[in-house]
């Protein structure tokens, strides 16, 4: 093997390990836009600022001194709580309303959060605090942050957690026969105002962990950081299938990692046309998404 | 006996259409009960609106005493009254036992549970041989069997019935009518309502004719049948 091989391959695995770190953040956040499209067909464009939420509540609470494992279900719990809220007060009152309403309203929604961190917490980008001692490994000539690792655990952690809570529980069950049909779930004695609230919980949660990560993983938070990775999170939704739960996280990693290799390998200031260029040729392509039947979308 | 469900001066509108016309129904415990009419009468508007998936405009719904209009759908199937929908809806990507499972969402007793469970694979062989099947590869009678099976699943005081024998195979459709007097026999009541007008007045203790939003004719099964008028409009002799 020449030289040159050697390193070809060498970048190879280091842009494909930054790949799978961006994609599962992205894979985070597209999971909560398919998940509530799945229940009631919207998409929540504000699902972004929940990202963005859970960032800042990282932010505050690793700056005042306390640990990441307390720092992100925190996260995690505050972005689904704001994402209930958001639901009960915004989103339930117009969900007959139709489409177009509901877009309009989801849009408003995410620039309110927007508008709201700016006038609070101010416009200019914050360093995130050290929540621990970030080092970096080399195995061969691959290397691999610490911050990665955790990446690499906490999406893992949480993604079996969820395909459990889907597939095992009996209010992820419910969840299922609600994304299929409302009114057939309401005649099994099943609250689905409540599973709303909770699907909404559960996929604001993910994307608040995944602000927290990203506040890692970048060292920096603003109020316009859910805009561009929200944007993405919800392509890699369609690109996987949106409704389709697994969808999400083929379509975020597989997205990630189409960046990183665009960005390693040949312009770095296409990262984020690879995005937009994967919309068009999977609408064009397979509008029903990578894992999409023509069948009826669901969870 | 005594009256299980009482619909009085029911009247229900989609927008400006007024679908009920100011109907009045009554089901006694233990009876089998069926409402009969064709294509767009208001069969599944009246069942829509006493499983509270539709709000009334004006009237009442009376479920073992207690008014019912108005409140939410789950918690009707919570007061003992479950239904089988038109067009089954089962839950395609769920299991056939995840269907089930879901039909006894709101019950917390599993031995009384895995009884009933018992029971339906009983009353349907097919449905235990494809318990791990997703639901949604079921045949049409298949489905209908697991809609069935579901709604009993609640344990309901009352059962209501949306076609049954809709779109299924004339041979299947024998077998879930004995499944219906099965389950009455085991005393749940059950409100039927049908187009199959013949197969649901042989089963049921006594009828009811909705033409348009209004009942037209009521009374015990073996009357209507050889009513002429019925015989001429839905019988088809
Ligand atoms: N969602 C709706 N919006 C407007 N009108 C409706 C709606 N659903 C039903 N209708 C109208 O209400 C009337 C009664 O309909 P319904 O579905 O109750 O009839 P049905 O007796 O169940 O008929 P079928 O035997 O075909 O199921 C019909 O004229 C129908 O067109
Ligand atoms: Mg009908």
């Amino acid at each position: 093997m020449s030289e040159e091989t050697a390193y070809l391959i060498s970048d190879f695995f280091t842009y494909l390990l930054n790949g799978v770190a961006q994609g599962s953040i992205y894979a985070l956040i597209a999971l909560g836009y398919t998940m509530v499209y799945g229940i009631i067909k919207l998409i929540n464009f504000a699902h972004g600022e929940f990202y963005m939420i859970g960032a800042f509540i990282g932010y505050f609470l690793i700056s005042s001194g306390l640990p990441l494992y307390i720092a992100l279900p925190a996260a995690m719990i505050g972005s689904g709580l704001v994402a209930v809220s958001v639901e009960r007060l915004v989103y339930r009152p117009i969900r007959y309303a139709g489409r177009i309403p509901a877009l309009i309203t989801a849009l408003g929604t995410s620039l309110f959060f927007q508008y709201l961190g700016q006038g609070t917490i101010g416009a200019d980008p914050k360093a995130f605090p050290t929540a621990f001692e970030n080092t970096t490994y080399q195995v061969g000539d691959v290397f691999i942050s610490k911050i990665q690792i955790v990446i690499f655990l906490v999406t893992m952690v949480l993604m079996t957690g969820l395909w459990y809570v889907v597939t095992h529980t009996k209010i992820g069950k419910a969840m299922r026969a609600t994304s299929f049909n409302m009114n057939a779930a309401e005649l099994m004695g099943i609250n689905t105002n409540r599973i709303v609230s909770f699907t909404f919980f559960v996929g604001a949660s993910l994307a608040g962990a995944a602000g927290v990560l990203v506040g890692m993983y970048y060292n920096t938070v603003e109020p316009m950081m859910g805009l561009i990775p929200g944007l993405k999170a919800f392509i890699a939704a369609v690109l996987g299938g949106i409704g389709i739960i697994p969808g999400a996280v083929l379509g975020g990693l597989t997205l990630g990692i189409a960046e990183n290799m665009v960005v390693g390998f040949w312009i770095s200031t296409y990262r984020d046309a690879v995005a937009f260029a994967i919309l068009i040729l999977i609408l064009l392509v397979k509008p029903a998404g990578l894992l999409g039947t023509n069948r009826k979308e669901k969870v | 006996m005594s009256t299980i469900l009482e619909i009085k001066d029911l009247n229900v509108h989609y927008g400006a259409i007024h679908a009920i016309h100011g109907i009045n129904l009554k089901v006694e415990e233990g009876e089998i009960v069926t409402l009969i009419g064709s294509n767009g009468a208001g069969k599944t508007t009246t069942l829509h609106t006493i499983s509270g998936l539709l709000k009334p405009t004006s009237g009442e719904i009376v479920f073992k005493g207690q008014p019912i209009q108005g409140l939410p759908a789950h918690k009707i199937v919570a007061q003992g009254l479950a239904q089988t929908p038109e067009g089954r809806m089962v839950f395609p990507d769920l299991t056939v036992g995840e269907n089930l499972e879901m039909g006894a969402f709101l019950r917390n007793n599993k031995a009384e549970i895995a009884a009933d469970l018992k029971k339906m694979f009983t009353l349907f062989p097919r449905l235990e041989e494809r318990r791990k099947q997703h639901a949604g590869t079921l045949s049409g009678g298949e489905q209908q069997m697991l809609a069935i099976a579901r709604a009993y699943m609640a344990k309901p005081k009352l059962l209501l019935l949306d076609e049954p024998s809709l779109g299924i195979a004339p041979i299947l459709v024998q077998a879930i009518f004995d499944a219906i007097v099965e389950i009455n026999r085991s005393g749940m009541t059950v409100l039927l309502v049908e187009q199959n007008a013949y197969a649901a007045l042989k089963i049921a203790h006594r009828g009811y004719v909705l033409t348009t939003g209004e009942i037209a004719m009521q009374g015990p099964s073996a009357e209507l049948i050889s009513n002429e008028e019925i015989r001429k409009a839905y019988l088809g002799h």
